[in-house]
């Protein structure tokens, strides 16, 4: 009894250590301090919960009784592993992109969010694992056994140990398993207690791995020779479970819950990854590296008839080694409770999220319900979950009658999970599986697996009636559980493995084949296969029949859901599609590539929708006509750009124009009244006298001469006047003849100064010429360019308002041209007269009233019928005019 | 294997190393797929060695036990410290193609 308090105050010490862990862990992931936890060797050695107690006395178990047989155990998840790049890579890519919760979880959000298919998993992961806990209860139990002094117990059910094993269990994960309800479902505390309990476990094998070689046997050469001396002495392995086995062990390494828990679920980045697809296969290889050696040395030093499964506990005990002992329980305890913990937590999680959280909606339908109400169901649901898994597994245990072989136990509950390979396999890299076909694969699976290994697995005549194992049922003898068809492979194990995964695989492929998949489970699809950077090659089969949601998926990222829902809603109606996504036909695609083209332009829409409909690769063509387009496009804006500029420029000039009309029509209104009144004055004073002359008798001959002389002038004044519209008129039709002559400047200059200056004999302007410049001979009608510098003088002599007015004239000959300045000293044309003096009736004051503001106008006419052009120049000082000749005469006299 | 082996020209003797970057830029993918084909191998590798035993059963002479432990055994090892050599230089690679004027790989 002494053994038995030690045995049980260090179980006690021990779950309170990992207590401790579990809570710090906890602690610190909430204040944040989470990089620890999330190290890629605490991730490393949580995996470890791969190596249950099965592992820890089992495998020497079997290594005794069928020799090298359990390293496929081993050898299959380090395949897996070490080709993380195929699997494991993408499946945990899925699992945080998708937040799995679960296998299930995984299952059923691939294959449309189906329920049914969630609650298929669960049971089939709950029936897969209770006897798995059962056997961690088992082996705790033997462990115990082996240290108590009394004589084994033959009911097992009497046996309280297993059930103060499976409460203490309920408790710890309850507590730490079902703390907080995260979104993400990672429980740092379990994780990290784990991982210690990896260590202890690890520790422990290889301390009494190390007794027996160095210890016992003496050393490595002497220990291989034991081997070869021993039954096992040779390589003897039966070839088909040898195959068989590795493949199974890397199925179940994938679908065990507990496993894809921790692998999947608990993982946080792919660094975990990279470190655990080199590190676990070494941590695996040295759990069953010493497995060999201690089982040759049990069966050498050991009574004839011990069990086998119990060499870790027995050896270092026959050897009076009481602490290895210990130290090997606990590690047989650690490898139990890490397994039955987890796989609790994950079962609990599966059958609340599935089951009870369904069931309870459904239950709870059409009442108001607040979120922490929520809360707490999962919650209570989760901890009765765990509660009822572990006691499942006790009653399996207990009903069992606990003395099965624990590796018989092991693979009966991996043949169970590894029915979910198919689903997953086919969920991940093929697009075409769906959700009837993953529903029949698993039902076939699962019934083949229940028949053929799980019902007889209690013995005949327990579940099955003992007349079917020989004659099968209702005497078709092709239907024994033990030989379907006759073929029995001569080992039960292989039997149900290869009927329960073939059949799975054809009712997969089968029902997937000939079912349609909906639009939500195609989408579901599409997003798990095409997770980002699948392998290489996984992407190329079957591809073309998932094109609509492909094209679903590219239209969200690019539109954005909502419009790309509207859109497809929208094509699927005007297709007549009812709730299916609308086919890829040419319409549809025209329209999909038009409202593409809208957010990233024509050729990068086409290249988008061709590579997913034709399946083509983005050809260097493509990829051109890409660039072009965005050449294209910019070359657009530039030229948008442009036009803008063009545009303002122009808006400008025409708001200038305006200014220049308005100014113009109250010219032309002014200049009106002006002429009216330049019309009036001389015909009223011609109207006045030639009165007097007619009604006024005796007038002297002097008066009738000076009145008559007065009309006369009035009458030249009109005519003058009329002369200057006419000429004006004239000349703006282009219909005047040039004289042309030949002449020199400086005396078509000296004509023009003297005929301006003429009338009232110098009228006190200066006029200052520099003669050298001006000795050019022009070819010109110098009537005309005379008529011009007569103006220009003559208004510098009117409008120039200094005090001693100068005028200069200045010739320059700038290339071929003749620049004729005339510049006075006066305060010059006000700046927003500048621009209309050229016009016709334009003057630039009302005061100093002089001609009818014809000038100007009519010099502008000859000079462009000269061929030249005059312009006002601003800035210099007073009025100043340019005349701009040509030396040569070209223009051809009209 | 998508490309052929042995993308790397010969440098012309005698000159310093030219750094190219969208050379170098290539190198760098191109070394990743070639880790990336030889992680994908390396299970395939794993597999064909542990089926192998499974031949030996015809031998004449019975096959002793301790051989084919050392035989498994050192597969095992040789294919976790293969694994994590590649895990290393795809990181290797990896943080190299991100700079592309980064150092050497190791």
């Amino acid at each position: 009894m002494s053994t038995l308090n030690l045995l049980a105050s260090i179980s006690i010490a021990y779950v309170a250590l990992l207590f401790a862990v579990a809570f710090f862990a906890e602690r610190a992931a909430q204040s944040g301090r989470v990089r620890w936890l999330r190290a890629p060797i605490v991730y490393t050695l949580s995996l470890s919960i791969y190596c249950t107690a099965w592992t820890f006395y089992g495998a020497v178990g079997s290594a005794a009784r069928n020799g090298f047989e359990y390293l496929t155990i081993y050898l299959g998840p380090s395949l897996v592993m070490l080709g993380w790049w195929w699997i494991l890579r993408k499946l945990v890519r899925i699992g945080r992109n998708q937040r799995i919760t679960s296998i299930a979880d995984l299952i059923s959000s691939r294959y449309g969010k189906s329920n049914l298919l969630g609650i298929g998993v669960t049971i089939l992961a709950v029936i897969g694992t209770t006897p798995y806990i059962a056997l961690q209860l088992q082996s705790v139990t033997l462990s115990v056994e082996v240290f108590s002094d009394t004589a084994p117990i033959e009911d097992p059910g009497s046996s309280l140990t297993a059930l103060w094993v499976a409460a203490g269990l309920a408790i710890f994960t309850v507590i730490f398993g079902t703390r907080n309800l995260d979104a993400n479902e990672r429980h740092h505390g379990v994780v990290m207690a784990i991982a210690v309990e990896a260590v202890v476990k690890l520790t422990a094998l290889v301390a009494l791995g190390v007794f027996v070689v160095w210890g016992l046997s003496g050393g490595v050469v002497e220990t291989l020779a034991r081997i070869d001396a021993s039954e096992l002495g040779t390589w003897q392995v039966n070839n088909g479970r040898w195959a068989g086995v590795m493949l199974l062990s890397a199925a179940a390494f994938l679908c065990l819950p507990r496993m894809f828990q921790v692998l999947v679920v608990e993982n946080d980045n792919d660094a975990q990854l990279r470190m655990a697809a080199w590190a676990f296969p070494l941590y695996l290889m040295a759990m069953s590296l010493f497995v060999v050696p201690i089982a040759v040395t049990g069966l050498d030093l050991l009574p004839e008839g011990s069990n086998p499964d119990l060499f870790v506990l027995t050896l270092p005990l026959s050897q009076g080694k009481e602490g290895l002992a210990l130290l090997a329980f606990l590690g047989g305890f650690s490898s139990a409770t890490s397994m039955v913990i987890v796989a609790a937590i994950a079962l609990s999680t599966m059958v609340s999220n599935h089951i009870v959280m369904p069931v309870w909606l459904r239950l709870r339908e059409g009442t108001a319900s607040v979120s922490g109400d929520v809360r707490n169901v999962v919650l209570l649901s989760r901890r009765l979950s765990i509660a009822g898994v572990l006691l499942l597994g006790y009653l399996y245990y207990a009903l069992s009658g606990g003395r099965t072989e624990l590796a018989a136990i092991g693979l009966i509950a991996f043949t169970g999970v590894a029915q979910v390979l198919p689903a997953l396999m086919g969920g991940i890299f093929w697009r075409g599986a769906t959700r009837v076909g993953a529903l029949a694969g698993l039902t076939a699976g699962f019934s083949i697996w229940l028949y053929t290994l799980y019902l007889p697995s209690f013995g005949p005549g327990t579940v099955l009636p003992a007349s079917w194992f020989s004659t099968g049922p209702l005497d078709i003898t092709l239907l024994r559980p033990e030989a379907l068809f006759g073929v029995s492979f001569d080992d039960k194990l292989l039997h149900a493995v290869f009927w329960s995964l073939l059949l799975n695989t054809l009712a997969f492929v089968a029902g997937s084949l000939f079912s349609a998949a909906s639009p939500l489970e195609r989408l579901q699809g599409a997003q798990f296969v095409s997770a980002r950077a699948a392998g290489a090659g996984a992407r190329s089969w079957l591809q073309s029949t998932a094109e609509s949601e492909d094209l679903m998926v590219m239209t969200q990222r690019i539109l954005g859901p909502n419009e790309a829902q509207a859109l497809f809603l929208r094509e699927a109606q005007a297709q007549g599609v009812q709730g299916e996504l609308p086919a890829p036909t040419p319409e549809f695609l025209q329209v999909l590539e038009r409202e593409l083209a809208g957010s990233v332009g024509a050729a990068t829409a086409h290249a988008m929708v061709g590579q997913i409909t034709g399946g083509a690769m983005v050809s260097v063509e493509d990829l051109m006509a890409v660039a072009d387009e965005t050449a294209q496009m910019m070359e657009y804006s530039a030229r948008l750009e442009a036009q803008s500029l063009e545009l303002s420029r122009t808006a400008a000039q025409l708001r200038r124009a305006n200014d220049k009309l308005t100014r113009l029509s109250v010219q032309k209104d002014a200049f009106l009244s002006q002429i009216s009144h330049e019309l009036r004055t001389p015909m009223s004073s011609i109207r006045a006298f030639s009165e007097i002359l007619r009604d006024t008798q005796g007038l002297t001959r002097a008066d009738q001469n000076r009145y008559a002389s007065i009309i006369h002038d009035e009458a030249m004044r009109l005519t003058r006047l009329l002369d200057d519209l006419l000429d004006l008129s004239v000349l703006e039709n282009g219909q005047v003849n040039l004289n042309l002559t030949e002449g020199r400047l400086e005396d078509i200059l000296d004509r023009a100064v003297s005929a301006a200056l003429a009338d009232e004999a110098g009228s006190g302007i200066r006029v200052i010429r520099r003669r050298v410049g001006e000795q050019v001979r022009l070819t010109t009608d110098v009537e005309r360019l005379s008529q011009v510098f007569i103006n220009l003088i003559s208004n510098a002599r009117k409008y120039c308002d200094a005090e001693a007015p100068e005028l200069q004239i200045m010739v320059t000959d700038a290339r071929g041209q003749l620049l004729v300045d005339f510049i006075d000293n006066g305060s010059g044309v006000a700046p927003e007269a500048q621009d209309v003096i050229f016009e016709k009736f334009a003057r630039v004051s009302d005061q100093k009233a002089g001609g009818a503001g014809l000038g100007l106008a009519i010099s502008r006419q000859i000079v462009t019928r000269l061929g030249g052009e005059i312009s006002y120049l601003a800035d210099r000082g007073g009025a100043a005019f340019r005349v701009i000749l040509p030396m040569r005469q070209e223009i051809a006299a009209q | 294997m998508t490309r052929p082996p042995g993308g790397v020209p010969p440098r012309p003797p005698g000159k310093p190393p030219v750094r190219h970057a969208p050379f170098q830029v290539e190198r760098q993918s191109f070394r990743r797929r070639r880790l990336i084909d030889a992680a994908c191998a390396l299970p395939l590798l794993g597999w064909v060695l542990w089926w192998l035993p499974l031949l030996w059963r015809g031998a004449d002479a019975p096959m002793p036990a301790s051989l084919v432990l050392v035989y498994i055994f050192g597969i095992w090892l040789g294919l976790a410290l293969a694994a994590a050599r590649l895990v290393r230089l795809l990181k290797g690679a990896n943080s190299a193609a991100a700079p592309p004027s980064g150092g050497e790989g190791p």
